[in-house]
């Protein structure tokens, strides 16, 4: 006999929430996702690959894809920097800064959208100043970037702080008394501690980012084949009644998110067997 | 030893200058990321004055967001909250196959892009379905309706509370229950008088979350709301009609009660993280 599938337990309760759990999870998840799946599979492979493989899907996916990294990198250096700051230094309004980092989690994508627009916009504050230096923010890729390095912003400062407070001092000390300089051991020593959950940021910052939708369009300018981002391929596709098509869209994107999912777990995994902790 | 420096400095420290770059540094990205971006919002908001941004406030069309945001909101967040009780007391009361299979599915939305959820949505429901069909023919539709906006709003909000409930019931593990069991309470009165007041304020942290963003969503809701003034216009939809409309003051003044509550959200979200770090998932004690 194999292992029951579940084990008896004193603990009353269980009907009620593994109803509940079940329920609800079928409802609102397994369902929805479901129907884009069988939508997807009704169409079929090919009806669904010559939906995709337009030119205008295939720069929109790309310049997702490619500013959602860029986005994800510079919000790795960036958050455990802002974690190192955070953890290892005390200076007035570190508290205040901690608070705020979750800032873009609280704050609506559609309200930061419009503040990031009408900042980095030729008219803007900072946009005005730009286009004194000869460039333009937003409604160019770099405009893009802005809101995506926005919203990505809390994972990797979350997923590194804890770790930066469970570090041993003496691991540091031990490093600076065989004669290593600082920087020796904050790269040698420091930095090897913080890789894997700094990665696991990085991929969820990344994941947030290829996704992202309220924050980008209003800075995008959303130019066919120039700013033109995948999200919002899905959500002209609908307007056109072109339900496959979205479809074909949102099947490449989940493709995308499990991919980055998956990669996320393998991190963890390879980082609980190297070090014991994610 | 007498000619050791007069400032000195442990060996697992950076050194003065390097600690104050990086402090500049950091704190000037902030300024034009986080910071500014806010300033701007009641910036526009009041440029024409506070009078104006309240009678924008106080128009048909933005009473009736704001309206449809709060009544969303107070229906999926109690559904998301009873959900994720639920679903924490399965998952760490009981041992059973497929856990990790359960944990990742009830994560799945986390993971998928606000507007796939929203095209979800409108793939199960939508007029065109057999189901959508139906209740578009009895008069009640689905999407481009409340329970469309309710449905997207609680996909992409479903694992907030069960996420920061998990790991908290998980290190308190089962004893009390047991021993409140084995007193011959009731499995209900145990719930209520050993294991909610365990979790209550993990409780009050997911459920502050989860009604941040639920208010607050944009990309599932625009996909399937259908816009129409005064009816499945949420605020943030609002909000881009607006903008759109070169409304700005009046965009960015219902802007601006959104980041009030985000400010809000925040500040008690902060003060959980203070004032009641023991009873919240270790990862958010700091």
């Amino acid at each position: 006999m194999g292992k029951p599938f579940i084990h008896r337990s004193p603990i009353p309760g269980l009907g009620i929430s593994a109803g509940i759990t079940i329920t609800l999870l079928s409802l609102v998840v397994l369902l929805p996702i479901g129907a884009l799946l069988v939508t997807g599979a009704l169409a079929g492979p090919e009806r669904l690959w010559t939906e995709v493989n337009t030119t205008r899907i295939w720069a929109s996916l790309w310049l997702s894809f490619r500013l959602s990294f860029l986005a994800a990198v510079f919000n790795l250096v960036f958050g455990v920097a802002l974690a190192w700051v955070l953890g290892r230094y005390r200076f007035p309004g570190r508290r205040l800064i901690d608070a705020a980092v979750d800032l873009p989690f609280a704050l609506p994508t559609a309200v930061a959208g419009i503040a990031l627009t009408a900042l980095y916009a030729p008219n803007g504050a900072f946009g005005a100043l730009a286009k004194d230096l000869g460039f333009k923010i937003a409604y160019t890729p770099s405009g893009i970037l802005i809101a995506l390095v926005f919203v990505g912003l809390p994972f990797v400062v979350r997923t590194v702080q804890p770790v930066i407070d469970e570090i041993e001092r003496e691991v540091e000390e031990a490093s600076a008394t065989l004669g290593a300089s600082r920087f020796h051991t904050i790269r040698h020593v420091v930095l090897p501690m913080l890789a894997p959950a700094a990665l696991t940021g990085f991929a969820l910052s990344l994941a947030r980012a290829v996704g992202e939708y309220g924050s980008v369009i209003f800075i995008a300018g959303n130019l066919p084949m120039k700013t033109e981002i995948a999200p919002l391929l899905i959500v002209i596709k609908l307007e056109e009644f072109n339900y496959e098509g979205a479809t074909a869209i949102g099947i490449a994107m989940l493709v995308i998110s499990f991919a980055l999912l998956l990669l996320i777990n393998a991190i963890q995994v390879w980082s609980r067997r190297r070090i014991g902790y994610v | 030893m007498s000619d050791a420096p007069a400032t000195w400095r442990p060996a697992t420290e950076e050194t003065p200058l390097v600690r104050r770059l990086l402090i500049a540094a950091v704190l000037v990205v902030l300024a034009l990321l986080l910071f500014a971006p806010l300033v701007a919002v009641f910036y526009e908001a009041l440029r024409k004055g506070w009078w104006q941004a309240i009678a924008t406030l106080a128009k048909p069309e933005a009473l009736s967001a704001i309206r449809l945001t709060v009544t969303v909101a107070a229906i999926a967040v109690p559904l998301n909250a009873v959900f994720g009780v639920a679903a924490a007391w399965f998952i760490t009361k009981y041992d059973f196959r497929g856990k990790a299979v359960l944990l990742t599915l009830i994560d799945l939305p986390f993971s998928v892009s606000p507007v796939v959820v929203g095209l979800c949505v409108v793939l199960t429901f939508g007029a065109n379905t057999w189901v959508g069909g139906l209740m578009v023919n009895a008069g009640y539709p689905i999407v481009f309706a409340l329970p469309g906006i309710v449905l997207a709003s609680m996909i992409v909000t479903f694992p907030f509370v069960a996420r920061e409930l998990i790991p908290v019931m998980v290190e308190q593990g089962r004893a009390e229950e047991e021993a409140a069991l084995t007193l011959g309470a009731s499995g209900w009165r145990t719930f209520r008088t050993v294991t909610l007041p365990n979790i209550r304020w993990a409780l009050l942290y997911g459920v502050l979350l989860c009604n941040a963003r639920a208010m607050g969503e944009f990309g599932a809701v625009a996909v399937v709301s259908g816009k129409i003034r005064g009816q499945t216009a949420t605020m943030p939809i609002t909000i881009e009609m607006l903008y759109n409309e070169y409304l700005s003051v009046a965009a960015f003044t219902l802007a601006a009660v959104l980041a009030l509550l985000g400010f809000l959200t925040l500040g008690l979200k902060t003060f959980l993280e203070i004032r009641h770090a023991d009873a919240l998932a270790a990862s958010r004690r700091h």
